[in-house]
């Protein structure tokens, strides 16, 4: 019968996790990410891969060690987020959570690793906040975050004569920080901001705040969302004739997948900021071939690469201290050496866990610019590590002494 | 450029052709829904699914078929309508006799299989699904940019919708079926087979859901869950225009997708409740809907 | 016509009385040692969806109607729960009571408006309640969008208890949801549930009794929308975390499910369901979407073949009442 043999199973099930003890001199990788919905193409099973792929590169067996790589899909929803985190800490002793390419989702996540003594390497999520108010001696945040894309992408529209502005903003923590820090360096500048239009993640019609947008006459259109809700904003936007009549997308946080779905023929000229690209060094090239064959056809974003930078980072750290067991001692030994390797270069780790490095200031190419699959950008600054990243003491982080 | 209550026109026009577009749907969508209960007293929560899966249906036909929008538009709900068929004859039959609150949680265990299944095959990120080339670009009204394509999708969703009035209600066709539901067992007496009448009428009530999907396609992204959001509206449509009036279903769908479209003009906060405040205000008034009989 | 309601199983009534004991002393045995075999955190949630399911069929299994948007109560108790214990510091059991209260308030403007029609518009109606008051949710500044509230505190139970130790957090789990469950048993047994009962088996005849049905109906909605919200505060301080699943249609739906798998109107069903259905959300969890595939396969088998439900078909193999 049917109900028999799910119960039968749902009982063995429930006895399994109790009894499966895992040894503990094994350090456990947890990749908690989105793997269906849409940011699976910025993080997802690219970001596993990455973390494979760090794990070869440190090669735990010099080291003594053994490490383990599990994943899991948190949905984009913060409680299910915690829920997995919950239980990877408490049953099944992972050691460390990275990527979770949600910002509402990582804030509860850090929570979690805060309550329960253990380490969060953030890749994925985009809001400066995990290194400001609500920053924990657990957490470090590692690719880019909200402040930095504004920071880029706001001064550089601005100061090309995008001086008038229109925020689509997704509905929560990430987008509400990307607007927010946006809109402060567009004043700061000397800009001027007409308004916004918050709408759901995931969002299928843009129709009704793209005409808000018009409305408003802005010269600029910024996209305060990520993934897919970017894509369909910019596509309907050319449906509904936004770019013709004379206004401006400001893509505030556009990965590479994105461009590649949406097509250089839609998103040439766009303006984007990013911490790392494919093209740009021999290394960041090797690292691609590599990555392309658990993901063939795909080009890794920077929040793959900050999957990579941060295990390898974090292993050093367990290395040197000889155990993971302690998540605060191994945040706090992450912060002491310098980090080091093949795709973000030489870098520190801030006391608010912010993780420093350069940013770079891209622009898409015309379709005739692209020489081979995946020439999307071409350089047009780059910003110093040093004025990338909010400065220390504007964060309002409780770990920074004072 | 003239302002009504400080609204500025072209925000406003805008808007209301907005809200008639989104009306489309939900007229295809309610006027499914009551076609099918008027017949077969089952609230069809699988309406839902059954609007995605049209809308897949046209993403696959050009993906592995080549097959375009213009004769997916035909083919799409005919595949659906057919599974419909063979929902009807495998499950629904079966609960003919009981109450029919079970028809409403059996739709909804179906409407999870369908949508569970799409997700795990294509992700939950939706795919694109691009406008036909005829139908490409758009034209300026003075007051708003018109896409040619959503004009289209206002004139065929009016069309089909009163074709189906006319059928049901002006047709020899229309007057059995409206029989059949009052009294099945004299209509069988006349010699007409009432239980594939009813397998037939739950095919259509699939197919305009279908169609519902496929027109959908390339305005809103191919994707699994877009139905099952959609669906509690249509639902709240139906309390509204009160089931089994056809010409409610439609009027009250056109008509509230219109006062939604006002709603994000005055009062952008509300324009995802006004429909469900609607309903509210309907049931405190009129109980049994606008259209509705009492009783 | 058979009915939702249907009476799972006719016995002589002395029986039933000790059969109902005796599965409940299991019952109790069974959660006082569970928590030394099983994850803790899993027997809550469990434990919290208990709750939920018993006050869900506590309306659909004795008084006939079937609420197709009971996540409303269960949501939003959560998010008040959750609101005043972090944002007015409250001490938990004034938290539990103010998200309890709000999911009072909410069933009687719920249920005063659903209850005006009967069958699949009942039904209709609570869904389309209850997906506005999601869309509120989304929309309001204190539930935080799509974040939710993070990081609720626990806190001490009356200054004393402290509730961020697993254990005593445990015991206050199953001493509420064993409370709840006992209210609603005494619930059906008494005059009040003997209406109930006579207004889902024919509710023209109830009402030429003298009965004034309607208003038997809304007190049954209020107190399924109550203790719904129990479960929902209770489960906010559990996972200290308030968010839009716990408003979403797709919880209504696991709560029916549950109602469903356990079987209708039996006392021990919604338990029996709630572990199942939980534990198939938990342990399938790696399956990704299959999950709402199995559930929804589930869902159309009890419809089809197994409209008594587990507890039912064994209430009837043993000809007693469960």
């Amino acid at each position: 019968m049917k109900f028999a043999a799910t119960l039968a199973f749902a009982v063995a099930a429930l006895f399994g996790t109790a009894t499966a003890q895992a040894q503990d001199n094994v350090v456990k990788i947890g990749v908690l990410t989105d793997m269906s919905s849409l940011y699976a193409d910025i993080g997802g099973p690219g970001s596993v891969a990455a973390a494979k792929l760090a794990v070869e590169d440190f090669n735990p067996a010099a080291h003594g060690m053994k490490v383990e790589v599990v994943s899991a899909d948190h949905q984009n929803k913060p409680d299910i987020g915690a829920s997995i985190a919950r239980q990877w800490f408490d049953v099944d002793h992972v050691d460390v959570i990275v990527d979770v390419p949600t910002s509402s989702v990582a804030l509860a996540v850090s929570e979690v690793a805060r309550e329960k003594n253990k380490a969060f390497l953030v890749s994925g999520a985009a809001s400066s906040d995990l290194t400001g108010p609500k920053c924990s001696p657990n957490t470090i945040h590692w690719t880019y975050d909200t402040w930095m894309l504004a920071n880029g992408t706001g001064k550089a529209v601005v100061k090309t004569g995008g001086d008038t502005w229109f925020f689509l903003t997704s509905d929560y923590a990430f987008g509400h920080a990307l607007e927010r820090d946006t809109a402060a360096v567009v004043k700061a500048n000397g800009g001027k901001v007409l308004g916004h239009a918050l709408h759901p993640i995931n969002t299928s019609d843009f129709s009704s705040f793209l005409l808000q947008a018009q409305a408003s006459k802005a010269k600029i259109i910024g996209l305060a969302n990520a993934g897919g809700d970017t894509i369909n904003a910019i596509k309907q936007g050319a449906e509904f004739g936004i770019t013709k009549g004379g206004q401006h997308f400001a893509g505030l946080l556009v990965f590479i997948s994105d461009v590649n779905a949406l097509g250089l023929n839609t998103a040439q000229g766009l303006v984007l900021t990013s911490t790392w690209y494919w093209d740009m060094t021999d290394a960041n090239r090797a690292f691609t071939k590599r990555w392309q064959v658990s993901l063939p056809g795909k080009f890794p974003t920077m929040v793959q690469a900050g999957v990579y930078s941060s295990v390898i980072h974090y292993l050093k750290a367990v290395a040197a201290l000889k155990s993971a067991e302690d998540g605060r001692a191994v945040v706090a030994k992450m912060k002491e050496i310098p980090t080091d390797d093949p795709l973000f270069g030489k870098g520190v780790v801030r006391a608010d866990g912010r993780k420093i490095h350069n940013a770079y200031l891209f622009e898409v190419k015309k379709p005739e610019e692209s020489k081979y699959p995946g020439d999307d950008f071409k350089l047009r600054a780059t910003i110093p590590a040093d004025e990338a990243f909010r400065p220390l003491k504007d964060g309002g982080c409780p770990l920074v002494g004072g | 450029m003239f302002e009504i209550f400080g609204i500025p026109s072209q925000a406003l026009f805008g808007q209301l052709l907005l809200g008639l577009i989104n009306g489309s749907f939900y007229a295809l969508l309610s006027l499914g829904l009551a076609v099918i209960f008027g017949m077969l007293n089952v609230i069809n929560f699988t309406h839902g699914a059954q609007y995605m899966m049209g809308a897949f249906a046209a993403y696959l036909l050009l993906q592995h078929a080549g097959i375009g929008y213009w004769p997916a538009l035909v083919i799409a709900p005919l595949l659906i309508g057919a599974t419909g068929v063979v929902i009807e004859r495998l499950f629904l039959r079966r609960l003919r006799k009981l109450d029919p609150l079970y028809g409403l949680m059996l739709t909804f265990g179906l409407a999870l299989v369908i949508e569970g299944l799409f997700r795990n095959v294509y992700g939950s990120s939706g795919l694109p699904y691009q406008v036909p080339e005829s139908l490409e670009g758009g034209r300026n009204l003075g007051f708003m940019f018109l896409p040619n394509y959503r004009a289209w999708v206002i004139v065929l969703s009016l069309a089909v919708c009163l074709a189906t009035w006319y059928g049901i209600e002006r047709t020899r066709l229309g007057s059995y079926l409206r029989a059949a539901t009052e009294n099945p067992v004299l209509v069988r007496a006349f010699g007409i087979n009432v239980p594939r009448m009813v397998t037939l009428t739950y095919g259509f009530g699939v197919a305009l859901a279908a169609l519902a999907g496929v027109m959908a396609a390339p305005i809103y992204n191919v994707s699994p869950q877009m139905g099952s959001d959609l669906i509690i509206v249509v639902f709240a449509v139906v309390v509204i225009g009160g089931m089994g009036s056809i010409m409610g279903a439609i009027v009250t769908g056109f008509a509230l997708g219109v006062v939604e479209g006002l709603t994000k003009v005055f009062f952008p906060e509300a324009s995802n409740t006004v429909i469900f405040v609607i309903m509210a205000i309907v049931l405190l008034v009129r109980p049994a809907g606008l259209f509705g009989r009492t009783g | 016509m058979e009915r939702v309601l249907d009476e799972p199983v006719l016995v002589r009534r002395r029986n039933a009385g000790r059969s109902v004991g005796a599965a409940f002393a299991v019952m109790v045995a069974l959660l006082a040692a569970a928590p030394f075999v099983v994850y803790p955190v899993f027997l809550m949630k469990a434990l919290c969806f208990a709750l939920f399911a018993c006050a869900f069929n506590l309306l659909i299994g004795y008084v006939g109607l079937l609420s197709f948007g009971h996540a409303l109560f269960f949501g939003w108790a959560s998010y008040l729960t959750a609101y005043a214990a972090k944002a007015w510091a409250l001490p938990p059991e004034l938290a539990i009571i103010v998200g309890t209260a709000t999911a009072a308030v909410l069933g009687i403007v719920a249920g005063g408006l659903a209850i005006r029609r009967q069958g699949i518009y009942f039904a209709m109606i609570t869904l389309a309640l209850a997906q506005m008051m999601y869309f509120f949710a989304l929309r309001a500044k204190f539930t935080g969008g799509e974040d939710g509230i993070q990081g609720v505190p626990r806190g001490r139970l009356f200054g004393f208890f402290d509730l961020a130790d697993k254990t005593t957090m445990y015991v206050f789990v199953l001493v509420v949801v064993l409370a709840g469950f006992l209210l609603i048993y005494r619930i059906i047994n008494s005059p009040f549930g003997e209406v109930l009962k006579a207004i889902r088996e024919n509710e023209q005849r109830t009402i030429s009794l003298g009965y004034k049905t309607e208003r038997y109906k809304l007190f049954a909605f209020v107190l399924s929308a109550t203790l719904s919200g129990l479960a929902g505060s209770l489960n906010a301080l559990v996972f200290q975390l308030a968010s839009l699943t716990d408003v979403h249609w797709t919880m209504s739906g696991d709560v029916m499910l549950m109602t469903l798998i356990g079987g209708l109107g039996t006392v021990f069903g919604p338990v029996v369901g709630a572990f199942l259905v939980v534990a198939m959300q938990n342990y399938l969890a790696s399956f990704g979407q299959w999950v709402l595939v199995i559930q929804g396969a589930v869902f159309v088998a009890c419809v089809l073949v197994f409209r008594r439900g587990i507890v039912g078909e064994i209430a009837a193999a043993l000809r007693v009442r469960l």
